[in-house]
């Protein structure tokens, strides 16, 4: 079992990573991740990384160990769909409170695993390391490895406290723990040729189930989807796969290598975004599988499948093609989508202006150079500031992106688009794709937007009417102490006598005008009475602050 | 009297709670130019962020020291500096709050002694007020970190008053609890203003997160209270705090200008209104305007017609004290039965809930309070959705967070306007779901026993309540 420093250091030195191997030794044992700035970070940490890539399997139960923040601020937050158990969406947590800092939390810990098999007895439980009981020395492997054969009941340990690095990194820790615990520790119920196993993919809003159907006419088995509505069987007996797609992300790339190093099962790199990828992909697959000894007529049925299915998707979108003559696109998202989706999107007919490629690889960028010509306007990265005036300039009609920019087109009133984690529609496959160019299609050309663009009557501008009454309201106390008249206006409305109704400001006046000195000259002059208000007309009358509250709501309080 | 029990599993499942820096950091999002910031790793307001964002679908500013394995040996010293310079470099914040996690408290961090000594090495951040508060994660809850925070807000940046100021009476310091949400204030400032009052709102969610539309891009809130408004609270007559989490801003607010305070345990129900509106009137020196009275009624005309349906009903809720407090209290006093009820930390309130005991646990626990007493009204946050399928009574939404559902922060339970729409969309949910799973059928009275105490609610009970 290596140690946690050196799991790092494995996964940093990954040769499967084209970024990394074209990278110097030094550069590569800096590691991949950049050194974060405080104050101007952003994204999560290794323990939601690494909770990211195995939360979606879906019959494990997945315990945190650490303080409330780590689950109770983050539990049941994914979009992953399960075709059965609902376990993965249960928060288990040991909630350390402060004596457990003090002496340690491997005993509840242990506790903890017995009362999560006594009352769910799941087929698995992942237990995830957090900061704090990293720092206070709770040694989780050996709490999970007494505890397995004490149960019986595989308990995994997944040792990513966040402040070891990124959640990419967690992504790998996460994949480490599969290679080093499950992996390979169970066979599968029966083998075919035709078994694969998918590498990353997490069946977000159910997306893996717009790509299915299509394995399941081809004959192809899933044999094991890491980790979108997988099983713990599935993924321990996931070794005797013929062949792997790493789908989407380069996360768990350490998995896809290892496995092939040790299992020799041969993988790609693909994605399911877009037309073109999508056939690329089941081309690949079944590539791979007849390579490997599956029946050669593998390969022209799935031809057959990719004709037929293009020309569907093909005839789906050419409807939209005269709508979205001159639109403008802004995709501002990662790595392989970066180019994944652009294809699909040019097939629509819409015209790209920016694409980011901060996650994208040096092949990344040659793809889509060649895709929309050398003059791509590539973005390394934009701060949120220019985007907002992109999209406010007009630049673009619609952005394309992650739920972290969404704010920054929706606030500029301008049409966008979820096509990251969050998202609650899905994209995959050919179906998925002519379901992103309808959703691009409803947001462009929503009615909505000309009114909302539209200033209110009563002010020229719209952007900036609402600022300016915040401005105004802001400003109100400020000007009421600072300008005398209108502080003596304010209490001059303010009643003295309440049984007959009559303010300060008359009875003021009054004193004024006939220069009285009793509060039975106010009485004559005025409808007050000077009974209960008697103190307070003897206060105006000699230039005290007034006594506004009664002795009774005094004594009360 | 009301027992409170505390968890004695060693596994929470399905938490209820909240850590508390994060309900430190929501009460920074109540200041104008604000940048809340964690002292600690990069997850923890990564996680943050995520559900704040979620819950109000708004940008929302939150940053953090990114604490490695490395800093936290070394202790956090140059991450705390380096993140303020960062934050008072690009952001331009008027103010930045600091909570700490549960990692900088493990390792002991003394932030204030860290900040004097930036202070010192760097005076360009002389004019900019830095607040720090203790918040660790392995204690206390969500409630306790806003409450925390806001007594310090209150004893660093509200001014002592010097001893000839004269008090503006018509000025009132209002410090609401974190129950509230941007729609309740608003709705609180209407009816300060409708008797001549001028609220100071210390925080004012509803300035920073009730969903404007802002002109230009800013990394820090946008609206809010203004610090130079907090330091002129010292000069109001008054200061009213909603909800207990709030006792200890008002006591140091009165111990550091001599505001008078007066403490509102809640503001939803009818009793609670009277008292409060009551309270204005007299402070004000204006009797109620018409406006109220037509309200008063109308509530009292709401809670006639929806007696009906809330009357005899088993409540399961599961929130923080003060809102537990809040919403169990206002539907018991309309006929239900607080059957069982969690919530996440220790509070005063909690002996006032008119129940037999009180948890302090997770979702798990109230589920099971709820299938084991036959509960068939779920009030709990967004979480409590997977528990609602499973029980399969109406479930009303309420506290953070509320992710799966628009417009948390406009929901409104204060005043007599707010309890009246409140009571009728709780009531509507009972209807509906009677309509859905307990019609009546020929078979329905076949069987049927005479419902036993604590036994389940047979059909009969359920029609004859809708004949009524």
């Amino acid at each position: 079992m290596s140690s946690l420093p050196a799991t790092v250091q494995d996964v940093f030195n990954e040769p499967g990573c084209a970024k990394n191997v074209t990278k110097s030794r030094a550069e590569r044992n800096k590691g991949c991740t950049r050194q974060l700035q405080p104050g101007s970070a952003a994204g999560g940490c290794a323990f939601d990384g690494a909770k990211i890539a195995l939360q979606p399997f879906t019959d494990v139960a997945h315990l945190v160990h650490g303080p409330i923040a780590c689950e109770g601020n983050s539990w049941d937050n994914r979009g992953s769909a399960s075709s059965g158990p609902n376990l993965w969406r249960t928060g288990f947590t040991t909630d350390l409170t402060e004596t457990d800092i003090v002496f340690g939390g491997e005993k509840r810990l242990y506790k903890a695993i017995k009362q999560i098999i006594d009352k769910c007895d799941p087929p698995a439980i992942f237990v995830y390391q957090t900061c704090v009981p990293a720092m206070i020395g709770d040694d989780i492997n050996a709490v999970c490895k007494a505890a397995s054969q004490r149960f019986g009941t595989p308990v995994i340990p997944v040792n990513s406290p966040g402040f070891v690095g990124s959640k990419n990194l967690g992504n790998k820790l996460a994949g480490e723990a599969l290679l080093e615990h499950v992996i390979g520790t169970q066979e599968p119920d029966y083998t075919t040729p035709y078994d694969i196993n998918l590498i990353g993919e997490y069946n977000l809003s159910g997306e893996l189930w717009q790509v299915k159907p299509l394995f399941d006419e081809l004959g192809i088995r899933i044999l094991c989807c890491i980790a979108g509505d997988g099983k713990y069987h599935e993924v321990a007996s996931s070794h005797r796969a013929r062949a792997a797609m790493m789908v989407c992300s380069r996360a768990m790339i350490n998995v896809a290598r290892k496995m092939e190093e040790r299992y020799g099962i041969p993988f790609f790199e693909g994605s399911f975004y877009g037309i073109q990828d999508s056939s690329g992909a089941l081309r690949e697959i079944a590539r791979l599988l007849v390579e490997r000894g599956a029946p050669e007529d593998l390969i022209g049925r799935t031809e057959a499948v990719i004709a037929r299915e293009e020309a569907r998707a093909r005839a789906a979108i050419e409807p939209y093609r005269p709508r979205f003559k001159g639109k403008k696109v802004l995709l501002m998202t990662g790595g392989v989508k970066s180019w994944s989706v652009v294809a699909a999107l040019q097939e629509a007919g819409l015209e790209l202006v920016g694409t980011s490629v901060k996650k994208s690889t040096k092949e990344d960028k040659e793809r889509i150079k060649h895709l929309i010509g050398q003059d791509a306007h590539m973005i390394e990265d934009m701060t949120p500031r220019e985007m907002h005036k992109m999209l406010k300039d007009a630049k673009a009609d619609i952005m394309l992106s992650g739920g972290k920019s969404q704010f920054v087109a929706l606030k500029a009133a301008m049409p966008w688009l979820d096509i990251n984690q969050e998202r609650c529609h899905a994209y995959m496959g050919y179906v998925g794709i002519v379901k992103l160019v309808e959703e691009i299609d409803k947001a462009l050309f929503n009615p909505m937007w000309e009114q909302l663009r539209r200033p209110p009557p009563w002010d020229g501008r719209a952007d900036d009417w609402q600022t300016k009454t915040t401005a105004q309201l802001d400003l109100q106390p400020i000007e009421i102490v600072a300008d005398q008249t209108l502080t003596q206006k304010t209490p001059r409305a303010r009643r003295i006598c309440f049984c007959n109704t009559v303010d300060l400001g008359t009875i003021e006046d009054a004193i004024r005008s006939h220069n009285l000195t009793s509060v039975e000259a106010v009485t004559q002059h005025t409808q007050a009475v000077g009974g209960c208000c008697r103190r307070r007309i003897e206060d105006i009358l000699a230039g005290r602050p007034i006594s506004w509250w009664p002795a009774t709501l005094q004594a009360a309080e | 009297m009301v027992i409170v029990t505390t968890p004695k599993k060693a596994c929470a499942v399905n938490p209820l709670k909240m850590s508390q820096p994060i309900g430190g950091a929501f009460a920074f999002m109540g200041l104008r130019g604000a940048m809340p910031l964690l002292h600690g790793p990069q997850g923890c307001t990564s996680f943050g962020l995520t559900l704040f964002v979620r819950h109000f679908r708004e940008p929302v500013p939150l940053q953090t020291t990114a604490m490695s394995e490395v800093t936290t040996v070394l202790g956090g010293y140059e991450n705390v500096e380096q993140a303020i310079l960062n934050i008072h470099n690009r952001a331009k914040p008027e103010i930045i709050g600091i909570c700490s996690t549960g990692v900088t408290e493990t390792n002991g961090d003394d932030v204030d002694a860290y900040i004097k000594l930036i202070r010192e090495k760097h005076p360009q951040l002389d004019k900019l007020p830095l607040i720090y508060v203790s918040t660790p994660d392995f204690k206390d809850a969500f409630q306790d970190g806003w409450g925390k925070t806001v007594a310090r807000m209150v004893e660093v940046l509200v001014e002592a008053p010097a001893a000839e100021t004269v008090r503006n009476p018509a000025q009132v310091n209002v410090l609401p609890g974190c129950h509230l949400t941007p729609g309740d204030l608003d709705e609180l400032r209407i009816i300060f203003e409708d008797f001549g009052l001028q609220p100071s709102f210390l925080p004012d969610l509803a300035g920073s997160l009730d969903g404007h539309i802002p002109d230009h891009f800013t990394a820090t809130t946008i609206g809010g209270i203004g610090i130079d408004e907090v330091a002129r609270m010292g000069r109001a007559g008054w200061t009213i705090a909603i909800g207990a989490q709030m006792r200890r801003a008002a006591e140091a607010m009165q111990e550091k200008t001599g505001v008078p305070f007066r403490l509102f345990e809640r503001l939803c129900g009818l009793v609670p209104n009277d008292d409060f509106i009551a309270f204005l009137s007299e402070i004000s020196g204006r009797p109620v305007p018409s406006r109220y009275r037509r309200q008063r009624g109308q509530l009292v005309d709401a809670m006639l017609d929806a007696h009906f349906q809330i009357g005899g009903r088993r409540l399961a809720i599961g929130a923080e004290p003060d809102l537990l407090f809040d919403l169990s209290s206002m539907l018991h006093e309309m006929g239900a039965q607080v059957t069982a009820a969690v919530t996440t930390t220790q509070s005063a309130v909690l002996e006032q809930i008119k129940t037999k005991e009180v948890q302090i646990g997770d979702l798990e626990d109230l589920e099971e309070l709820a299938r084991t007493r036959d509960c068939d009204l779920l009030i709990t946050h967004s979480h409590g959705r997977q528990a609602a399928t499973r029980l399969k009574i109406p479930f009303y939404r309420a506290g953070f967070p509320m992710f799966d559902r628009l417009g948390a922060g406009h929901q409104v339970s204060v005043g007599y306007r707010g309890t009246r729409n409140l009571i009728f969309e709780i009531a509507n949910l009972v209807i509906a779901d009677r309509e859905a799973n307990h019609a009546p059928t020929p078979d329905s009275w076949r069987s049927a026993t005479l419902p036993s105490r604590g036994g389940r609610r047979s059909s009969i009970d359920a029609v004859e309540r809708s004949i009524a």
